[in-house]
């Protein structure tokens, strides 16, 4: 079984290369059936895999296994973070390749597989990142994602704000992906190795009595920046609303599903294997340095999601307060926490594909993401706004959503005023979402006045099917309906809390310490208490507008100027202040 | 952010991040040091697989795996290349027009034309034995089509330049790759093992078991992928243009 | 003084990752930034090369000299870098049609005069 984990990178590859070389020869309708076929079988390969992954999996590519504890050749690992997130990976790929099947728009002449292709590229390079067990092929695959992502995310070129998104997108994520090959030289000049466990290993022999010395800190700088660009930390994150505001939904889907998430899995898994010993960084200064970034990422992600009046922009903001929270849980290192974050991760994901699947429906049939603009307009479509609903009760950790149980569980892990801050960003990210529902499907509210005028406002947007939609085909309402119940089944299904638990504590720390993880009395009353917030705020919202619209965030929104060397700036300032944070442990041994 | 908040974050941050990295540079190992383990068993087994060009034996033997990401971040930069390039509903095609070349650099470049196309297939053809390979060669054969747009036009380039056909060879070489991955996970151990064709001869063209075969593929890849990256980029400037008649060529 | 010339190649291959950036944060183009960008990435191979490198030792190829008679420099990093040199080469490539377009659709590419997504 173990020898099959190639496959998961192998499989999606060759589809591509298929779609590329047949893609002139074949209509659009083959195309697109053989991508699904092809995603939906590295889908399943990967739960087969995942349902066979304890004890871990270790697979040397080319058989390069070691000899007298040495090799030579690249790890992949198949444990249950892994496998689950290339699972998590090759589902939402699928699930946004039916939602654009046959309606997205016509693909450039002669190159019907094109589209569809860079999807496949795109759940490859995903699948990669997640399998890796070498820190430099980790950054290959990486980087694979990263390209794909540029590519699908400007795909509309004919919209001037497309093409800016996904510029700033490129730049300031390849200038952490190099932030992140720097950190890999300095580890392999001081270790002599590539493999994370081996690095970790290095790292511990080469560390004196003292602990880790300056330059095991500035390789952990410049490898976290890389991940945390990825995973839009605060003040890393300028990039995710562009991007999500100008992408095609079915790439949003998968962007703000599962792309920036591996951003965290990656911080999570580098910490465990490379820096988590004695010669690496001390478990203090991580603690602080992900809890000051993950509290400042939820709260300015909750506060920024608020003001939007772009759906899409909406969403991504959301995302990055909940990217916040994740990077939180991560940084209190206990494995209840971790163990929740699997879970919210996962409900997470769901919830927020569906979301966008079901702002794209509005995109087609209307023309507009605009809250103000659509107001009241979308009474016709019921369907939509029961899904539009349900996910933003999910957002908000309503039992028995899978969201609740992750969320609570990390909750009563992280304690005190962090719990707080739990409650409060979520609460705030879904009444965001609740209040547009209550306004574009209910027509509810007096009609808004002219905003602020520094803002994209959403207004203006070309469908991204052929013509404006006259109904809404069943695919495309279909697939919103299959995540959200999935994302029950996270939650209510038996036992599926103890087997995510399992795999998680396994591979974080062998099996030693396993947490125990269900619903409890009071993760339950938490989560209907940031719901109840949630639609307080939302019917607030919708009477009242101007109670709720301080204008002391509006200097925050003008940070957001869409500039790429703003951009550039804030990630330099936000790994210099990485280094401030996590330097005390350094200097004081 | 105007530029003199900018410039002061920039020069603060910087600061601090030069302080930081020039602090672990006086960490790192002194330069020229001895101990490379990791180089050292690298070098023993690409001996051992009769492979000279050890670099060669890393990139497809020992690390095959980083290398076919590599390849498929060009196969999936050329792809987005083509979307992101692609002609738009408002813009037409415009034949490009014939140019006036000095008769020395048309002499030139048509008489080196074939001797730098042959360097790039040696180039290669020789990546396990002496330096070069698959990537450097497969750039080389690339550009070297590229001399008969310097020495002649741009039509006379499209010609030999049939881009549905590269395209077509850059997603089949990268297949070629995948396949020899899979026939070592059918046939041997695990994906890309080199297990499966006799080493051969030290120094020999047909030594290294599949290391010239992977290296072969990603040659054609390569001189596929420039060639129609080039191709994109060129049409835009050349063909392409708006409805107003002006290209993105023209000022 | 005698530390620092251990380690100058680490030193310039930090200067030039650092020049990059400002280069990049501060640029009133978008193709030099772009370039800027290459930049930085310039950075990374010369670090990756010069952790490599070792003092009298010669190329890690044996078409011309019998194995073992002289010390070789590292072969791992030289992969790693013709990788990187790839990787790249190709990111380049989709930012500078990225910006062909921008070109095209905003009329500028001073990022200065790119006011589409703000807020």
């Amino acid at each position: 079984m173990d020898d099959l984990l190639p496959l998961l990178v192998a499989l999606p590859l060759l589809g591509a290369a298929v779609l590329v070389a047949g893609g002139r020869l074949v209509p659009r309708l083959v195309a697109e059936s053989v991508a699904c076929a092809v995603s939906a079988g590295t889908a399943a390969l990967a739960l087969v895999l995942l349902l066979n992954c304890s004890p871990p999996m270790v697979e040397w590519a080319g058989g390069w296994v070691p000899v007298n504890g040495r090799s030579v050749g690249i790890v992949l690992v198949g444990d249950g973070p892994g496998l689950g997130m290339a699972a998590l990976a090759s589902l939402l790929t699928l699930a946004a390749l039916a939602y654009s099947w046959r309606y997205f728009d016509e693909p450039p002449r002669g190159h019907a597989g094109s589209f569809p292709a860079l999807v496949l590229l795109f759940q490859a390079g995903m699948c990669g990142f997640a399998l890796a067990g070498d820190l430099f092929n980790a950054f290959v695959w990486f980087e694979l994602m990263s390209v794909v992502a540029y590519a699908l995310t400007g795909h509309r070129v004919e919209e001037a704000r497309a093409v800016q998104g996904a510029l700033t997108f490129a730049v300031v994520n390849s200038l952490g992906a190099y932030c992140l090959l720097m950190g890999i030289a300095l580890l392999y000049a001081r270790t002599g190795e590539l493999a994370m466990t081996q690095i970790g290993r290095g790292l511990d022999r080469a560390a004196g009595p003292d602990g880790p010395d300056v330059l095991v800190l500035a390789a952990f700088v410049l490898v976290l920046t890389g991940l945390l660009v990825k995973a839009a930390a605060v003040p890393f994150h300028f990039w995710l609303p562009d991007a999500h505001a100008v992408a095609p939904t079915p790439v949003c889907m998968v962007l703000s599903g599962v792309m920036v998430e591996l951003g965290a899995y990656g911080v999570w898994r580098v910490y465990g294997t490379v820096f988590a010993g004695p010669g690496g960084i001390p478990a203090a200064d991580f603690e602080r340095a992900l809890t000051v970034l993950g509290a400042l990422t939820a709260a300015v992600g909750a506060i920024l999601c608020w003001y939007q009046r772009h759906l899409k922009r909406l969403l991504a903001y959301s995302t990055v307060a909940h990217m916040g929270l994740f990077l939180l849980g991560i940084g209190v290192l206990k494995p209840e926490a971790d163990d929740g974050i699997a879970l919210y991760l996962l409900g997470h994901a769901g919830v927020k594909a569906a979301l966008f699947a079901c702002a794209g429906i509005l995109l087609d049939r209307y023309g507009s993401v605009d809250e103000h603009a659509l107001r009241g307009r979308a009474r016709e479509l019921r369907g939509v706004a029961v899904l539009f609903t349900l996910g933003a009760l999910g957002l908000a950790g309503l039992p028995p959503f899978g969201t609740a149980l992750g969320k609570s569980i990390t909750e009563e892990a992280v304690g005190g005023p962090l719990t707080v801050l739990y409650v409060l960003a979520t609460a705030v990210t879904a009444g965001a979402v609740l209040r547009v529902a209550a306004r574009v499907f209910l027509g509810l509210g007096p009609p808004p006045e002219n905003g602020d005028a520094y803002e994209t406002t959403g207004s203006g947007e070309r469908p991204e099917t052929r013509h404006r939609l006259g109904r809404i085909p069943d695919s495309m309402k279909a697939v919103p309906a299959v995540l959200l119940a999935g994302v029950l089944a996270v939650g209510v299904g038996p036992g599926f809390a103890d087997v995510v638990a399992h795999a998680v504590n396994e591979a974080g720390s062998g099996g030693v310490l396993v947490a125990s993880v269900h619903w409890t009395p009071a993760g339950i009353l938490l989560g209907l208490a940031s719901t109840a917030l949630a639609v307080g705020l939302a019917a607030v919202a919708v009477t009242r507008p101007k109670l709720l619209a301080p204008a002391w965030a509006l200097p925050l929104r003008r940070l957001q100027s869409g500039h790429v060397g703003d951009y550039v700036a804030w990630l330099l300032v936000g790994a210099a202040v990485l280094g401030a944070l996590a330097l005390p442990g350094v200097l004081g041994s | 952010m105007n530029r003199r908040i900018r410039l002061w974050l920039v020069a603060v941050a910087g600061t601090a991040l030069a302080a930081l990295l020039v602090a672990a540079c006086l960490d790192l190992p002194d330069f020229g040091g001895d101990r490379h383990p990791y180089g050292d068993r690298a070098v023993d087994a690409s001996l051992a697989r009769h492979t000279a060009n050890t670099v060669a034996s890393v990139n497809f033997d020992q690390r095959a795996f980083d290398t076919l990401g590599e390849l498929t971040v060009l196969f999936a930069a050329v792809v987005g290349c083509v979307v992101l390039l692609r002609q738009t509903r408002d813009e037409h095609r415009a034949r490009p027009e014939p140019e006036p070349v000095a008769r020395p650099v048309r002499r030139y470049a048509l008489a080196v034309l074939p001797v730098a196309l042959l360097t790039g297939l040696y180039v290669i053809a020789h990546g396990q034995l002496s330096p070069g390979g698959g990537f450097q060669g497969g750039v080389v054969a690339a550009t070297a089509l590229h001399l008969l747009y310097l020495g002649a036009d741009y039509r006379a380039l499209e010609r030999v330049r049939p881009l549905g056909l590269y395209e077509a060879g850059d997603a089949v070489a990268v297949s070629a790759y995948l396949v020899t991955g899979l026939a070592g996970l059918i046939g041997a151990t695990a994906f890309l093992a080199n297990t499966l064709l006799p080493y051969g001869t030290f120094n020999t063209l047909s030594s290294g078991g599949t290391v010239p075969l992977l290296n072969a593929a990603v040659g054609m890849e390569v001189a596929c992928a420039v060639v129609v990256l080039l191709a994109r980029f060129l049409d835009q400037a050349v063909e392409i243009e708006d409805p107003t008649g002006k290209g993105s060529g023209t000022p | 003084m005698t530390a620092v010339t251990h380690v100058l190649p680490y030193l310039v291959a930090v200067w030039i990752f650092l020049i990059g950036c400002y280069g990049l944060a501060t640029s009133r183009n978008l193709i030099h930034a772009v370039g800027c960008l290459s930049v930085c990435q310039a950075a990374t191979y010369v670090l990756l090369l010069a952790v490599g490198y070792r003092d009298g030792a010669t190329a890690p190829v044996f078409s011309d000299v019998e194995p073992g008679s002289r010390p070789v420099v590292d072969p791992v990093v030289q992969a790693l870098a013709l990788t990187d040199v790839v990787v790249g080469a190709t990111v380049t490539a989709l930012l500078l049609a990225l910006v062909v377009q921008v070109a095209k659709r905003h009329g500028t590419v001073d990022p200065d005069e790119l006011s589409e997504l703000r807020g």
